[in-house]
């Protein structure tokens, strides 16, 4: 029994960790943004896990190609474009503003500023109607017009 | 162990674990009767003006709740006594495995999660039951009727799609074990924590529905739903700071919020009930915002019917897999169509009913409350777009996507921020109408201070990025803020102090919390160090002012696992600190291994380190870190949660005795 849980634990000790100390660049700049970099970087085949976290065989072959590009010179946007040229933009854990995803970045900002003026309307309406009494309908939309301008 | 046989058809039957499992079953279905009356006789009875039938509600109530608690312990029962011939015991538990996760693992799976949901559900519907005798009886028994819907159609959600009780025709001698990672304490506790967040919404949504069916709401009643909403809210607090800290120090990186979709579910409701609760204050002192409090209501307890639909549906994964076993998920979206869809209708139809009685300037409490929903509630809808946006890009437009931290840190960030520095402002501002400069004049010191604090952070930070220093300049601000509120509270005057009310302090102290938990959060980001080398045996290194020794690695074996353990001396100006043990662990029935960090807990720092591999030469892999404040995260968290607490003590909100005191529609002030 001993002996199959010893192969068990040898067949399953996968890597226990993601970056490995054999990944790491020389020099501490490169490394920095590879890291910062590889944090903003999907695993494909994970669960949500960034390669920077992933124990995943695909998450390393990505730092390790993430770095060569960055030793060979290419810019954080250069090197993460090559990596997106291959696994799409799936991989993107900041989503690009471009086409429908306009709506994901500016839904909340929208939001915010129409709840906040709408606020303010429902205030000064309710402040307007306290102090004069109940309105008449022709005062209540002649209120509405004024509250537009 | 011997092997019971299961009832035989013959002779006496005699006691027998297979029976208290075929009565736990039985006790389900009968249940699930009982709820579709409590859903039905009450509200016909309100409807009707029978008052008898309206007084069936809190018996019907007590006997739903007793027969689901007879169910889970039934369950629980099978998961302690390892009867392998249910399929839920045999997929999540092993006869090797501690006595605590195996009462855990009942609720650690699917079917025993969902049978938690509905008992906790129940017992809250009960006590609307029990201490509910000072309320108008038939608001209690639409409530109750309300309460038993939801109810019945998560019991039918269980019987006919998750069923528990299901048996293997051919129980298996031992079972598949429950998933590593879930065995440990922090998390053992905290699904019933957050379940407790989740279903105690359901009280303020089954309230707001009585009140939408009566067309009326007053002071009263939102002294009713208060308590009920910070219950909730502060069992969900504790519950998301267990399940972030547990990902602390469990995940093997000190990470301790991924923003990950089944995170984000509790988050939600969080947001949508911490705005609940400060905007109930507002329709219970005031008269106002009542519309929109009853709107909230629905949407904390929506919010929180999503997050089970997210978690438990599988849509989350991909939608194919949801596409490819739909059973489940379609269920859960049935019941979010009815009960939000339901909820809004109704809100839409009877909303304009709910006149306010005042009015109030701008700058006032009002104001400054209504500013704190609005943030909390875009807040929560940054986190629902942001967690929902990969599913409808790929279903309507065709792009495979990911949200994540990125997205979230740039959204979410900048609402807290705003919360943070109006918050001190606005709890001073007066009722009604009130001064920003005033309010500005009176926290000068409290500015001053969090000015002061800041530059002492800029100070040490040396080059780093400047989020620490700001988290602390808006964390100082708040319990700075909270404690000159309390010190005006107390007209000036020390003695004065300790007989404010406990609603006083439970504010100060929570809103204090926040600012702990601010800090906490900035430091963790900003200041924490990271180191990834190979070590030999004996050999030592440093990290930020420590000097790591690894003095020896070990194999060794636990209950059910097998372990890898180093022993690490940790040595600050050759003084010994602490000595750590980071393990690899091997769970050789669920085939699975798990790191365990060790850390060395500190009032400022934690010491966090991990052990990896093997190394072809001999050394190890060895990853540490020193975690910047991580503990005032959760230590934020919990005067949260205590700051709630005590409020909830507090003699005016003890639950249903502001009901008691204004008996029917008398409006209070």
């Amino acid at each position: 029994m001993r002996g199959l849980l010893l192969a068990a634990v040898l067949v399953l000790a996968g890597p226990a960790f993601a970056v490995q100390p054999d990944e790491i660049l020389a020099d501490p700049a490169l490394e920095a943004r590879a890291r910062a970099l590889s944090e903003g970087l999907r695993c494909p085949v994970c669960q949500g896990e960034t390669i920077d976290e992933s124990n995943a065989p695909i998450a390393r072959d990505m730092r390790l190609v993430l770095r060569e590009r960055l030793v060979a010179g290419d810019s954080d946007a250069e090197a993460v474009a090559y990596l997106t040229d291959r696994y799409g933009e799936f991989i993107l854990f900041r989503p690009r503003a471009t086409g429908a995803n306009l709506f994901l970045w500016f839904a909340a900002p929208v939001l915010l500023l129409s709840a906040l003026v709408g606020a303010g309307l429902y205030v000064r309406r309710s402040r307007a109607a306290e102090r004069s009494g109940p309105l008449s309908e022709a005062e209540e939309a002649r209120l509405a017009e004024l509250l537009k301008d | 162990m011997t092997q019971r046989l299961p009832i035989s058809l013959s002779g006496p039957t005699v006691y027998s674990p297979a029976m208290i499992t075929e009565l736990g079953h039985f006790c389900l279905i009968l249940a699930f009767a009982v709820a579709i009356l409590q859903a039905s006789l009450p509200l016909l009875g309100a409807e009707t003006g029978r008052l008898r039938w309206m007084a069936l509600g809190p018996p019907l109530a007590t006997l739903q709740v007793a027969l689901i608690a007879a169910a889970f312990a039934a369950l629980v029962h099978a998961f302690v006594t390892s009867d392998f011939s249910l399929k839920v015991v045999y997929e999540n538990s092993h006869t090797a495995k501690p006595m605590i996760y195996k009462v855990a693992g009942t609720w650690g799976n699917h079917e025993g999660s969902m049978l938690l949901w509905v008992l906790i559900l129940a017992l809250f519907g009960a006590c609307a039951g029990w201490f509910g005798s000072g309320l108008p009886p038939a608001l209690r028994a639409r409530a109750l009727s309300v309460q038993a819907m939801i109810g019945a159609a998560f019991l039918a959600f269980i019987l006919f799609t998750s069923n528990p009780f299901l048996r293997l025709a051919s129980p298996p001698f031992d079972g598949r074990d429950l998933n590593p990672l879930l065995q440990d304490v922090g998390l053992a506790f905290h699904p019933p924590f957050l379940y407790l967040g989740y279903v105690g919404l359901s009280m303020a949504f089954s309230f707001a529905m009585a009140a939408l069916i009566e067309g009326r709401v007053d002071a009263a009643w939102a002294r009713w739903v208060r308590p009920w909403t910070l219950a909730a809210w502060i069992f969900l607090t504790i519950g998301i700071a267990l399940g972030s800290w547990w990902a602390y120090y469990e995940l093997g990186w000190g990470g301790f919020w991924f923003w990950d979709p089944v995170e984000n579910a509790s988050l939600m409701p969080w947001l949508f009930a911490a705005a609940l609760l400060h905007s109930a204050i507002v329709v219970e002192k005031r008269e106002v915002l009542k519309a929109w409090t009853i709107l909230l209501a629905v949407l904390a307890f929506g919010f929180s019917l999503i997050g089970t639909f997210l978690v438990r549906s599988g849509v989350i994964t991909s939608v194919h897999a949801f596409a490819n076993d739909p059973e489940r998920g379609v269920f859960i979206l049935m019941i979010l169509g009815v009960f939000i869809g339901g909820g809004l209708t109704l809100f839409a139809l009877r909303a304009d009913r709910m006149q306010a009685r005042g009015a109030f300037a701008l700058v006032s409490r009002e104001g400054a409350l209504v500013l704190n929903n609005i943030l909390l509630a875009v807040a929560a809808f940054v986190v629902f777009i942001g967690t929902i946006w990969p599913l409808v890009a790929e279903a309507a437009f065709d792009r495979k996507l990911s949200v994540g931290a990125p997205f979230f840190d740039a959204a979410f960030t900048p609402l807290m921020v705003l919360l943070a520095i109006a918050l001190p402002l606005g709890a001073i501002l007066p009722w009604k109408r009130g001064r920003l400069t005033g309010a500005a004049r009176t926290l000068v010191a409290a500015a001053l201070l969090a000015l002061a604090v800041m530059a002492l952070a800029f100070a040490v930070n040396s080059g780093r990025s400047a989020l620490a220093p700001i988290g602390i300049l808006l964390g100082v601000w708040l319990v700075a803020g909270a404690c000159i509120d309390l010190w005006l509270r107390a007209g000036r005057t020390p003695s004065r102090l300790t007989r404010l009310p406990r609603a006083d302090w439970g504010r100060g102290i929570a809103h204090s919390g926040l600012g702990v938990t601010f800090i906490g959060i900035a430091c963790l980001t900003g200041w924490s160090t990271e180191d990834i080398r190979t070590v030999k045996v004996g050999e030592s290194f440093p990290l930020g002012a420590y000097q790591v020794v690894l003095q020896a690695v070990e194999e060794g074996e636990g209950p059910n696992y097998l372990t890898t353990m180093a022993t690490m001396r940790v040595l600050k100006g050759g003084a010994e600190v602490a000595v750590l043990h980071p393990e690899k662990r091997v769970y050789p029935v669920a085939a699975m291994p798990t790191t365990e960090a060790a850390i060395a807990n500190g009032f400022r720092d934690d010491i966090y380190l991990v052990l990896g591999d093997a190394q072809a030469d001999g050394s190890w892999a060895i990853r540490s870190y020193v975690k910047a404040f991580a503990n005032w995260i959760w230590a934020g968290s919990l005067m949260m949660a205590f700051g709630g607490a005590l409020s909830l003590s507090d003699r005016r909100l003890r639950v249903g005795a502001g009901a008691r005191r204004q008996p029917l529609a008398q409006p209070a002030e």
